[in-house]
Parts: structure tokens; sequence; C-alpha cells
């Protein structure tokens, strides 16, 4: 049989036929399953491929002051950053710029790093280029695809170093810091605050960023703007304003000492708001815009003077002479004196107990006094025995419920907790049971021993003492009082009794060379004893006294006596109260003062340094 | 002369339309946003188009019979030309990684491998055409193994193994259609299955013992038995070894088709790219020229291999369907013809021309939605490439004389027989 056999043929013809048929009808399933079926899908990755989301950073909210005046805001600012499709492309890209930028090995890692996270944004390659770079590389766009220069505004704090404590600074987030919830509508890239009311207020200033698409081919150059996806524009962040006064934190910058290290804190007592907060020495905070130079971070935070940290709120002190003023007011509440009682034994320069003999700051003795005059005279003898009349148990209870072992609660970050002892327990732990006597009783009395208070803590109590009812409000920066957190729990006339003493601390006191004519100033001086090196001062003052407008504290370290502290403060009691002009000129540090309260050390302790640290804690 | 009484106007008609939608889908492969060295390719596409045409047409004006005299003399050629561009062949484009072009002076002038096609089915049909019966035993296969073992191997060695398999397509179209038994093409094509089963032991046993009850069952000559047999077990334990001769490049090809994702970046990155393409085409296309796919190059090579990705995308399932339609009425036209050819030569011719269409077009566009590994053969009438164009042309030309010879000789059909009229 032929395979010409016509019907054969005919056979097989119907057979390839079917086979032909087949493989077609095969080939259009694949496809109506590609085409029709998963089309969303592929529509989906169609987008995605060429479409690269570009950010638009939104502009980060102004920090103003209580009138407005600007604390922080953007300048005009360029970024350059470089699309690409591996990573490559990236290192052939960033040597191309090369001649323009050039970037050491650490620098390259970190973009590279910035890549791998989202490959498919622009990678940030330089924050905050200097103009002529970015006229220099846009030139090179035309040949080198993939460049995106945006204007990134740069933030700027027009007072530096003056702010920076109470402003803080931006930096750039960190990849830790994008897995947490607080920052979840943030991207890589996207500055945060890094201290100050800029971390603080961060959520409210930081807004939220816009995103445009451009489109891209498979080698990452962009072609042009995607038209068809809406452009979401960027939500700047919002106003900040804070209760700052300007002015007033520029006379205090201006004011303190040149070269010495400490804090000054003014604020309103009756609503809790902080006029001026200022720590010494400080920092240019614009100096960290565009990234960390690491030398200068370097130098910053290594350097012994600490300028990044804020000694208002995260340094401690003894609170010496000023703190007399919780131990009255425990004795007062308790009904054990009134201001005119008299203690057992006369000043004669110091008192025995048991077998130790405890100074009084004058050597020659303040003789007999009220409690009145124990306050304006700042005696250590009485106020030995006023802690003994108090009771170790009463006073380590009473202190505590004052929150002399708390924060203040300011809207600052990373405030230091105040230290003190919470009961005898915790001298029975650090001593054993019977390894102290009642001799720690006599040193907390006079704001020594195992108590190291912040100043803005510090703060607190002596807006509670310039409050009509003795309560006050946590202090903050932002926003309105939040209602008395704290309160003395006297009466009235027994708080008048305490702000007369410490007027007379002023008029003719401890800190007299300190009074301004035409101001009612109440003060209490003060000098803390530093075991490292010279006494630091305190000197903490409200006016005017009948109706408190303004409370202003001051640490200096190393400053010797509070009494050469009180000036300044005056001054800028004054220089609020008054205005500019009505402020003393001269310098301050030629007054001639009464030296305070800074007693020998009594050695009953082993080493009570150790609490200021800050790194001792009761178990 | 030519009346047009005898001209086939179907297949001219389809080819026509094949050819202007090819063309066009050409023209759009080019249009992208960046510069693309494939932006101008239409013009010289044009060029091959016209010289194919008349090449197609001097196919069309040469007797079958002057044809099969010359079949001897073409296949030598052909034959010779891929001995010669082994050795002196250059590579170029999307195929720089064979050396299949032969280059005069430097300049190429085209790929031996596709003339060889036709003189390669030519050569066939002649042997074919002077027996009777049917090959019914493996022995009996062996002069036509040859005739298509040689430019096999050749074009294999370039190394081009796209174009060496299509000559095994035509292979079995045209043993298919001089009768030889479909359980015999299936002991021809064992060793292949052997060699693609030996990746899992059960799956290579399982087959092993199939064949051997094939064998029982066949019952060819028993050498003819045991050297199929030995060469599937020889398959099985060699597959290792060939699999790790094979070029990195060509692993990574077959295991991206089995999961595109293992390498997405690379290997992986053409089919993905592909059906993205074809994908997000969706049912009616985003428009002639506006394939986003391609026009951002992310469609790689889409003047040659993945042509039919930009008609998919830009044309949608619509565009796909008439196109495949088109394809399928072509092949469909030629098996008419073949059938009603006047002589047996003229009927394997076309069969031959039919089976190399089929084979390109299956691969191709099957490759494009994932359904064949990516093996680099052009789609006919629509890859950029003169060799192939003129190629796929002339074979078209050699069909048409087939089919007026057989109108002109005034042959009818009516229910499967021949009619004198």
């Amino acid at each position: 049989m032929t395979w010409q056999n016509p019907y054969e043929l005919t056979h097989r013809a119907t057979a390839v036929r079917a086979v032909t048929v087949v493989v077609f009808v095969v080939l259009a399933f694949a496809f109506f399953r590609v085409q029709v079926l998963s089309s969303e899908r592929y529509e989906v990755q169609s987008q995605e491929n060429r479409l690269r989301p570009v950010t638009l950073p939104a502009p980060r909210g102004l920090l103003t002051d209580r009138r407005g005046v600007v604390l922080a805001d953007n300048v005009p600012g360029y970024s350059v950053a470089l699309l690409a499709s591996s990573v490559d492309s990236l290192m052939a890209k960033l040597d191309r710029v090369s001649t323009l930028l050039p970037l050491d090995s650490v620098q390259v890692d970190g973009i590279v790093r910035r890549y791998v996270r989202a490959p498919t944004e622009p990678v940030m390659v330089l924050r905050d280029a200097p103009f002529d770079i970015v006229s220099a590389l846009e030139e090179q766009r035309a040949w080198n695809p993939g460049l995106v220069i945006r204007s990134d505004p740069k933030r700027r704090y027009p007072y530096g170093e003056v702010t920076a404590h109470l402003a803080g600074y931006v930096g750039e987030i960190t990849e830790d810091e994008l897995q947490t919830p607080e920052y979840r509508n943030a991207r890589g890239g996207t500055l945060v605050g890094r201290d100050g009311l800029e971390q603080v207020y961060d959520e409210l200033l930081r807004g939220h960023d816009g995103v445009r698409f451009v489109e891209v081919d498979a080698l990452g150059r962009a072609v042009r703007n995607a038209d068809e996806v809406e452009v979401l524009l960027p939500e700047p962040g919002q106003t900040v304003r804070s209760t700052i006064d300007i002015e007033l934190q520029q006379y205090i910058a201006d004011l303190f000492p040149a070269g010495r290290r400490g804090a000054v804190i003014a604020m309103e007592p009756t609503r809790g708001e902080i006029l001026a907060l200022y720590s010494a020495p400080g920092y240019d905070p614009n100096a960290f815009i565009g990234g960390y130079d690491p030398e200068a971070w370097q130098q910053l935070a290594g350097s012994e003077e600490f300028p990044l940290f804020n000694r208002a709120t995260q340094a401690r002190y003894a609170p010496a002479s000023p703190w007399k003023l919780a131990v009255a007011a425990m004795a007062l509440e308790r009904g054990l004196v009134t201001m005119d009682s008299k203690m057992a034994m006369p000043c004669e320069g110091g008192m025995r107990y048991y077998n130790r003999y405890f100074r009084c700051w004058r050597t020659e003795g303040h003789g007999h006094l009220t409690l009145f005059e124990a306050i304006q005279h700042s005696c250590d003898v009485f106020f030995y025995q006023l802690g003994l009349t108090l009771g170790l148990t009463n006073l380590l209870h009473d202190a505590v419920a004052l929150g002399f072992r708390e924060r203040s609660g300011i809207d600052l970050p990373n405030e230091y907790r105040s230290q003190f002892p919470p009961s005898t327990e915790y001298y029975n732990q650090l001593y054993g049971p019977r390894g102290w006597t009642n001799a720690v009783t006599l040193n907390l009395a006079i704001g020594q021993g195992e108590n190291a208070q912040t100043l803005v803590n510090m703060m607190l109590f002596y807006s509670m003492l310039a409050n009509r009812r003795g309560g006050a409000p946590r202090p903050h920066l932002v926003g309105g009082g939040r209602g008395e957190i704290r309160a003395l729990g006297l009466e009235e006339p027994a708080l008048d009794g305490l702000r007369e003493a410490l007027v007379a601390v002023v008029d003719r006191g401890t800190a007299a060379g300190a009074q301004i004519a035409d101001l009612h100033i109440a003060g209490k001086t003060g000098t803390a004893q530093n075991p490292q090196g010279p006494d630091h001062g305190w000197f903490i003052a409200f006016a005017p006294v009948e109706n408190p407008e303004v409370v202003v504290g001051a640490i200096v370290e190393f400053a010797e006596h509070g009494s050469s502290v009180a000036p300044m403060v005056t001054r800028i009691i004054a220089r609020h109260l008054l205005g500019p002009d009505a402020v003393p000129t001269g310098p301050i540090w030629s007054l001639e003062m009464p030296a305070d309260s800074a007693p020998e050390p009594v050695p009953i302790l082993p080493d009570t340094s150790l609490l200021r640290g800050g790194t001792t804690r009761p178990r | 002369m030519v009346g047009q009484r005898g001209l086939d106007k179907p297949l001219l008609g389809v080819t026509g339309l094949l050819l202007v939608i090819g063309f066009l889908t050409l023209y759009s492969a080019g249009q992208t946003d960046f510069p693309s060295p494939v932006a101008d390719i239409w013009k010289r596409q044009l060029l091959w188009l016209g010289v194919g045409t008349v090449l197609a047409f001097v196919a069309f004006r040469v007797s079958p019979r002057i044809l099969e005299w010359a079949t001897p003399f073409l296949y030598a050629i052909a034959i010779s030309l891929l001995v010669l561009v082994l050795f002196f062949g250059v590579g170029a484009g999307t195929a720089a990684g064979a050396n299949s072009w032969l280059a005069v002076g430097g300049v190429r002038v085209g790929q031996p491998a596709e003339l060889a096609k036709l003189a390669t089915i030519l050569m066939l049909a002649r042997h074919y055409s002077t027996r009777r019966d049917p090959p019914t035993t493996l022995g009996e296969l062996i002069p036509g193994l040859v005739i298509v073992g040689i430019p096999f191997l050749l074009v294999g060695a370039q190394p081009d193994l796209g174009s060496a398999m299509v000559f095994l397509g035509f292979l079995f179209a045209v043993l298919y259609w001089v009768g030889v038994k479909p359980r015999l093409l299936l002991l021809l094509i064992s060793p292949l299955i052997s060699l693609l089963l030996a990746f899992s032991t059960v799956s290579w046993g399982a087959w092993i013992v199939v064949l051997t009850l094939l064998l029982l069952w066949v019952r060819p000559y028993v050498l003819e038995g045991l050297v199929i047999w030995l060469i599937n077990v020889a398959m099985g334990v060699m597959a290792l070894e060939l699999w790790q001769r094979l070029a990195p490049y060509q692993q990574n090809r077959l295991l991206s088709f089995l999961n595109p994702e293992v390498d997405p970046r690379a290997t992986g990155w053409h089919i993905i790219q592909s059906k993205v393409a074809i994908g997000s085409g969706g049912f009616f296309g985003k428009g002639f020229t506006q394939g986003t796919q391609k026009r951002l190059a992310f469609l790689p090579e889409q003047h040659t291999d993945f042509i039919f990705s930009v008609a998919g995308e830009e044309l949608g399932f619509v565009g796909v369907l008439v196109i495949l339609c088109l394809f399928i009425t072509l092949l469909l036209v030629l098996l008419r013809v073949a059938r009603r050819a006047t002589d047996p030569y003229s009927s394997m011719v076309a069969v031959g021309i039919g089976g190399v269409l089929l084979t390109h077009v299956l691969v191709n566009v099957g490759m494009t939605v994932g359904l064949m590994p990516i093996v680099g053969i052009p789609l006919p009438f629509f890859s950029y490439g003169g060799s192939f164009l003129i190629t796929c042309l002339v074979g078209i030309g050699m069909a048409l004389r087939v089919a007026w010879e057989s109108r002109r000789s005034g042959y009818l059909e009516i229910t499967g027989e021949f009619r004198r009229v």
C-alpha cells in the first residue's frame, strides 16, 4: 500500500489538522490565562516596573517662641539622590559623579545600605548639597540618568547655640527607628527630631511626606513624570509655638559667665510655662545639618564639658541651702514649728552630735535664731536641729511626697530623675542595718548627703513656694497649663512666712548683694559641695513676691558660692519684669558676697559622690 | 503563463496579512522611549521583504521538476555552507553566542542554517518521493535520518540548539506524512524522552518499563529493539554528564523555564518581563506602539525572540487571537496544498514547510508565555532577520507553485477522492 493512497492521506491530514488545532488551542488558552484571567496582576507588575515613587519631603513645621519669633525654620536646600537598578549600577553611577562628589568608603557603604533597603526609590547620596555642586550635577543629568536632584528644605536654627538645648536638632531616621510605631509614617531618609522640642514634638513637626511618580526604563533611567498617577502633595508639619521668650533666653545666654558650665531656667510659676531654659556650654545645632560630620560629632560627644548634656534637666546636683526651705515646709506642715520658733541650741559655729562636730558655714556662729532668721541667714545649726526634730522617717517620707525622687515631667527628652532616699530601708541596704547613724539626718537637713536634684525639679519646688496656694503645675514648653501636679499642703500664713523669709534673704541675708530696687524678690542661695572640685553655686528666686510672675533658678558649676550666682538671677528677673532698660549693667562677678552655707563636709558616710554620678541607685 | 485561476488566494492572502501585521509589530518594536539601536530596523526589514518577495516569485516560477532535479546540488551547497560557517562563522545581534552568520569581507550575508532548512526539506522530499512504501522498520528510517542528521549536527555545533530543533520538527512532520507509524516515531524520539526524564530515577525507571512494553508490542527487529533500548539506558546514564556539559546560560534557561522566579534579575528576567508585557496588555491591549514594557526596555529582544510579546502587550488578547488564527489558517492551507499536490515530492515540500512554520510558531509563541523554554528561534513574518524572512517567503513561493500545479492539472477534491475533470 503506497503512502500516497488518497484515503490514507486524507486520514493523516485529519490527524495533522487535529494536532495543529490542539496546539493552537493550547497556545490561545495560555494567552487567555495570562491576558484575561491574570491580567490585573500583570498590570500591577507592569506599573511597579516602570513607576518609581519619588518622595516629596514635607517641610518640617516651624518652632517659635511665645511671640512667634522663629526658633527653627527651613531654608531651601538641595539633595542629590540616585536611581539605580542594581548595586553594580549604583556603584557605576557613584563613580561617575565622584569627581564632583568625593565620597569615602564609609559613605559609600552607607549609601549602598540605604539602597538595599529600598532599591526602587532614589537613594540619598548627599543631603544639603552646596549650590555649585548641584548646578554642576544638573549639567550632568543628560548623560548621567538616574540622578535625582530635588529640593530638600533644610533645618536652620537662627539662634544656634542659644536655643540648642531647647530646640534640639534633627537627624536622619535610623533603621531601628523605622520599625517602631511612632515613626510608622516615616520613610528612610526622613529627618526626625533628635533632641529638645524637635524630638518631643517630632510627630507634629514632621508632617506627611508627599509622593510623585516618575516613569523609568529598565535601566532605571527616569523618562518623565508619570502624569496619570496623582501626585500626593506633602503635608507640611505644624508650627509648634513654645512658651520660650527668646529675648529673655538671649539675655540669659549673654549674661551667663563665659566659659562656665551650668544652667538657668526662667519659668512662669502659676502656669508652669518655661520662659527660658539655658544650659552651658552649648553647641551649634546647625552643624548637624547635612548629616553628622563624624569629626565634629566626636569632638562634641567626647568633650569633657559635655555640651550635648542639658544641665537644666539632665544634671543632678546636691540641692544645698535652697533645699532648707523643703525642710522648713515639712516641719511647718507637720505643725512642729512656726516661723518664730527657735531651736534648743544656739548657733555657735557648729554643733556636736554624739561624737561628731557639725559645722555651720559661719564659723563665728549665728546665735539664737528663729526659723525666719535661720532661713534668712541660712543657718546650718538651726536646720540640723530642725531635721532632728522632724525625724529621719518623716523627712524621707515628706520629701518623697513633695516629688524630690521624681522627674518634673517637663516636655524635654531624657530628663533625669532626681535622687533621694525613699526610706530608711535605703540606708540599711547601703550600709547594713547598724552601719549608719541618725547623723545622716543632719546632712539631709541642709541639702547635702544622698540628695541630688535637677534644676528643673528644684524649680518646681520653688514654684510651689511662689504660688499663692502652694501648688505647681507641670513645667512645660509647649501647650497650656495642665493643672497642679504637686502641692506643699501649707496654709497661706505659713507660706507667707516662708516667702517673707526668702525676701529677707535677698534684702538682708545671704543674697543681699543681689537686690534690685523696685522689685520684691524672694530667693535662696546655695552652695553645693562638690567632691571633685570647687563647689557649685545655686540661686533660685521669684518675683514679685505678692503675685509671682517669674521664678528663675540657676546653677553654676565651680562657682564657689551661691551668692555669686544671685546677681545674675536677679538681673534676669529684672529684665523680665521691668524690661531691658531697667537692668543695672556692669560686671556681675565683681560683687562681693557673703559666703553661704558650705560647711566642711562631715565624713559620716563612706562616699556620697556615688549618688551624684547617677549610676548607683537604691536596689 | 500564471493564470489567476491557479493562484491559491487563501495562501497568498493569509501570508500577506501576516506580513503586514508582522511588519507593523516590528515597526512598533523599534518605538521606544530611549534611543534604541532597533529604532530603524523596520527599514532594513522592508528591504529583506522586497528581496524575499522577488525570490519567492522566482521560487514560484520554478517547476517542481526542476527543483527536484536541482535538490541534491542545493543540499550539497547548504551542507558546505554549514561546514564553512562552522569555521568562519561570526556571531551577531541577539544571537551573538552562536557563530551562525556567514560573512564575506566582514559583511554578514546570511545564516546558512535557514537555507539548510529548505534544502533539507527538499532533500527529504526527494528521498521519499522515490519510494512507494512508507518505512516500517527503524532500519528503513536511517537514510532519512542521515539527511536531516547532518545539518542538524552542524547547526547544533554552532551552537544553535533552537534552529537544530526545527530540523527535528519538520523531520517528524514529513515522516508522519509519508506514513510512518506513530509508534515507530515514538521509538525514534524515545532517547530524547529518556534524557528529559532522567532528572528523577523514578520517572526514568517508569519510562524504561513503558519503553520495554512498547518494544514488545511493536516488535521491531531484535537488533533494532536492543539498540533503541540500549540508547535509552545510555541517555539516562549520560544525562547528568550532558547537563554538566551545557553552558551555564543554557542550564539557567532550562531552570528558569521550570521556575522563572529562581533568578528574576538574570535568567528569569526574560520570561517574567514577557509575561508582564503580555498580561498587562489585557483584553484589548495598550494600543499600537504604546506598550510600556517595550517602550521602557523592560522587554528584552523585542524585535526578534520576544516580538510576539510586543503584539500581546499592544494588541491584547484580541490581537493575539487574530494572529494565532492567521497562523493556524496558514498551516491548514499548507496542509490542504500538500494533500492536493500532484506528486509526492511537491506534497512533502508543502508539509515540510508547514512543519518548519509550526515548529517556529509553537516554540516562539509558547516561549513568550512560559509554555516553552527560552529557545531563541524567530517568529515567521514577525521577527527581524533577513535570512529567515527570505526562507519563509521562498517556502511560501514553493507552496504556491505546488498549489498552482494541482489547480492547473485540474484536481478537484470531492470527499477525499481525486477526480480528473
